[in-house]
C-alpha cells in the first residue's frame, strides 16, 4: 500500500470488478491523459475520481497527486509531470505506482504525441 | 523504497465528512406494488406531498453541480412514477448516472431493451429467497416469479451485469450459493445487505435477522466470495470476526458522512436506513437546496464530529467495527454510543435483554394497518386484501 490511492470502491457498489483485462500497461517515460469519462472531484483530502463508463470511483489520497493527474496531458511524459509537480526523480516511485494502478483501471489512457 | 508525504486514513477524512457524497439514494416514491414485511421505508401509499418532475430535475441540476456522480434511486417502487424515465434520462444527460432498484414490475421486454441501450444506467432487482418460498413469504406472492421475469427480460435484451440484491435473513442465509448461481444464469452480479430494523422492519427483525451462528456462516461466506459479491459495504458489524481487512469495502458507518438519503417529499435524511425524525437533518424545498442540507445541517455537521465510543470503548475490536450500525441500534432501542444488536463479540445479547423503548416509527406509508409489534409476525400477511379501495396497488 504506498498510500496516494485507493482503488477500487469503498462505501458503494458503483465500482465492479472489471469482467475483462484492465486498461495499458503503463510506461512512465510517455504522455498520459485522464480517460475522457472521467471526472474529477476535489476533496479536502484530495480527490474523487469517477469513471462514468466503467463506474468506478478511485481517491487520490494527496493535493499533489491530484496536481500531478491533472496535469499529465501537458507534459510529454509522466515523470516530467511529476517533476513539475514538486516531485524529484528519487522521490517519484509512489506516484508512479499509483499512476500505473489508474492505468490499470483505465482512469488514464495513452495521450496523444504531439 | 520513498515514502510519500503521510496522509491520513482515508477512513479518517470520511469521517469528517466530505464535500458532496459519494453515495446517494433517492427514494422517489413511497407508492410500492408490493408490501415486503421488511421494508425500510414503511412504503405502499404516495405521499401527496411528492416531489415533482420539475422538482426532482432541479436536484438533479443541484448534484451534477455538487458532482454527485451517481444515484441509487429506490422507493418504494421508483418505477410505477408516470415520470419515472423522464427523471432517469435527466439525470443521466446530466452527468449523474442512475442506479435504480426495482421489484421488477415494469421491467418488460421493451423497457429492458431500453435500459440495455443506456451506458448509464443500472439495475438492481430485489430477491430475498432464491426460491419463491422464501422470497414469498418476505416480499409477497407472485413477487419471486416477478423478479425472475424481469431478469429474464433483462438478459434476453442484452443488459450486461444487472444486480440482485439479497437482503439476508435468517430463512435465506443458507441460499447464498444457490443466490450467486442465479446471478450468474442471468449474466448478473450478486449484491447482499444487511437486514436493519428500519422501517417495517422494526416489526420482524427479531424473527428474521440472522442467528449469531448464521452470522459467523455469513461471515466466513464473505471472505471466501467477498471478491465478486458487492455488500454495499454494509457488514462492517461483522469485521471482528476475523483479520482487519479480510472483509472487502470499507467498514465505516457513513451516514451524513459519505452517505445520505432523499426521501421522496424531499427530506434528508442520514442514511437509507435511518428515516426517522432523529436522523432528519432538512429538507431540501424548505431549507434552500440539497448542498445547504449536506453541508450545513446540525445533525450532520453532529455526526461528522468525532462519536463516543461509550460502552465499546474498552472493546478491543473497535477499530474494525467502528460500533457497528447505527440505525440498528436506533430502531432495536439500544443507546447509540453502545454495540450493535448483532455485536459478533456476543454484547449486543444482554444489551437487547435490558429495558429499552423501541422508538416510535415517524412515518408510515403502509397500505392497510400497521403490523403490531407485539408477538411473532405472520409472514403471509401480506395476502390480505386492501382494506379501503384506494389502498389498492398503485401500479
Amino acid at each position: 500500500m504506498w498510500g496516494l490511492l485507493t482503488v477500487p470502491v469503498p462505501a458503494t457498489d458503483a465500482a465492479v470488478p472489471a469482467a475483462t483485462g484492465g486498461g495499458a500497461a503503463f510506461d512512465p517515460g510517455l504522455r498520459w491523459r485522464l480517460h475522457p469519462q472521467v471526472a474529477v472531484r476535489p476533496e479536502p483530502f484530495g480527490a474523487l475520481l469517477y469513471h462514468f463508463g466503467t463506474r468506478k470511483l478511485s481517491f487520490l489520497k494527496n493535493r499533489t497527486i491530484v496536481a500531478v493527474v491533472e496535469s499529465l496531458d501537458q507534459h510529454t511524459d509522466a515523470r516530467s509531470a511529476c517533476r513539475a509537480a514538486g516531485i524529484d526523480d528519487a522521490q517519484q516511485a509512489p506516484y508512479l505506482h499509483a499512476l500505473g494502478v489508474l492505468v490499470q483501471s483505465k482512469m488514464l489512457v495513452p495521450g496523444e504525441t504531439r | 523504497m520513498t515514502t510519500a508525504a503521510p496522509v491520513p486514513r482515508l477512513i479518517e477524512q470520511f469521517e469528517r465528512g466530505l464535500d458532496a457524497p459519494i453515495c446517494l439514494t433517492w427514494e422517489l416514491t413511497y407508492a410500492c406494488n408490493l408490501a415486503c414485511v421488511h421494508c425500510l421505508s414503511s412504503s405502499g401509499k404516495r405521499d401527496p406531498r411528492e416531489l415533482s418532475t420539475r422538482q426532482c430535475k432541479d436536484i438533479i441540476d443541484e448534484l451534477e453541480r455538487m458532482q454527485v456522480f451517481y444515484v441509487n434511486i429506490g422507493g418504494g417502487e421508483p418505477t410505477v412514477r408516470p415520470d419515472f424515465w423522464e427523471v432517469v434520462d435527466y439525470a443521466t444527460e446530466h452527468h449523474v448516472g442512475v442506479k435504480f432498484s426495482t421489484n421488477g414490475v415494469r421491467i418488460t421486454p421493451e423497457v429492458a431493451g431500453r435500459l440495455a441501450a443506456s451506458d448509464y444506467v443500472d439495475v438492481q432487482i430485489s430477491l430475498d429467497g432464491a426460491t419463491a418460498e422464501v422470497n414469498d413469504a418476505v416480499r409477497g406472492p407472485g413477487s419471486f416469479a416477478m423478479a425472475i421475469r424481469a431478469l429474464e427480460n433483462l438478459a434476453e435484451a442484452g443488459f450486461s451485469d444487472a444486480k440482485i440484491s439479497v437482503v439476508v435473513t435468517r430463512h435465506n442465509v443458507d441460499q447464498l450459493d444457490e443466490f450467486a448461481a442465479l446471478a450468474a444464469r442471468y449474466g448478473a452480479t450478486l449484491r447482499i445487505t444487511r437486514l436493519r430494523p428500519s422501517g417495517r422492519g422494526a416489526d420482524v427483525w427479531d424473527e428474521l435477522h440472522p442467528t449469531a451462528e448464521q452470522q459467523v456462516q455469513l461471515y466466513d461466506w464473505l471472505v471466501d466470495h467477498g471478491d465478486r459479491v458487492l455488500t454495499g459495504d454494509s457488514f462492517f458489524h461483522l469485521s471482528g470476526l476475523g483479520e482487519p481487512g479480510a472483509l472487502a469495502g470499507l467498514n465505516l458507518c457513513g451516514a451524513g458522512r459519505v452517505v445520505c438519503l432523499i426521501d421522496p417529499v424531499g427530506d434528508v435524511y442520514a442514511c437509507p436506513f435511518a428515516i426517522h425524525d432523529r436522523f432528519l437533518a432538512g429538507n431540501i424545498v424548505s431549507d434552500g437546496g440539497f448542498d445547504n442540507v449536506w453541508k450545513n445541517a446540525p445533525l450532520f455537521v453532529e455526526l461528522r464530529e468525532p462519536q463516543s465510543a461509550g460502552a465499546c470503548g474498552s472493546c478491543g475490536h473497535l477499530d474494525s467495527c467502528r460500533g457497528g450500525c447505527m440505525a440498528a441500534k436506533f430502531f432495536t432501542g439500544l443507546p447509540l454510543d453502545g454495540p450493535d444488536p448483532e455485536c459478533v463479540q456476543g454484547y449486543g445479547v444482554p444489551a437487547l435483554a435490558r429495558e429499552r423503548h423501541k422508538p416510535r416509527p415517524s412515518g408510515d406509508h403502509s397500505r392497510g394497518s400497521r403490523l403490531s409489534s407485539a408477538g411473532p409476525v405472520p409472514l403471509t400477511l401480506t395476502t390480505r386484501p386492501p382494506a379501503r379501495p384506494c389502498n389498492e396497488s398503485p401500479v
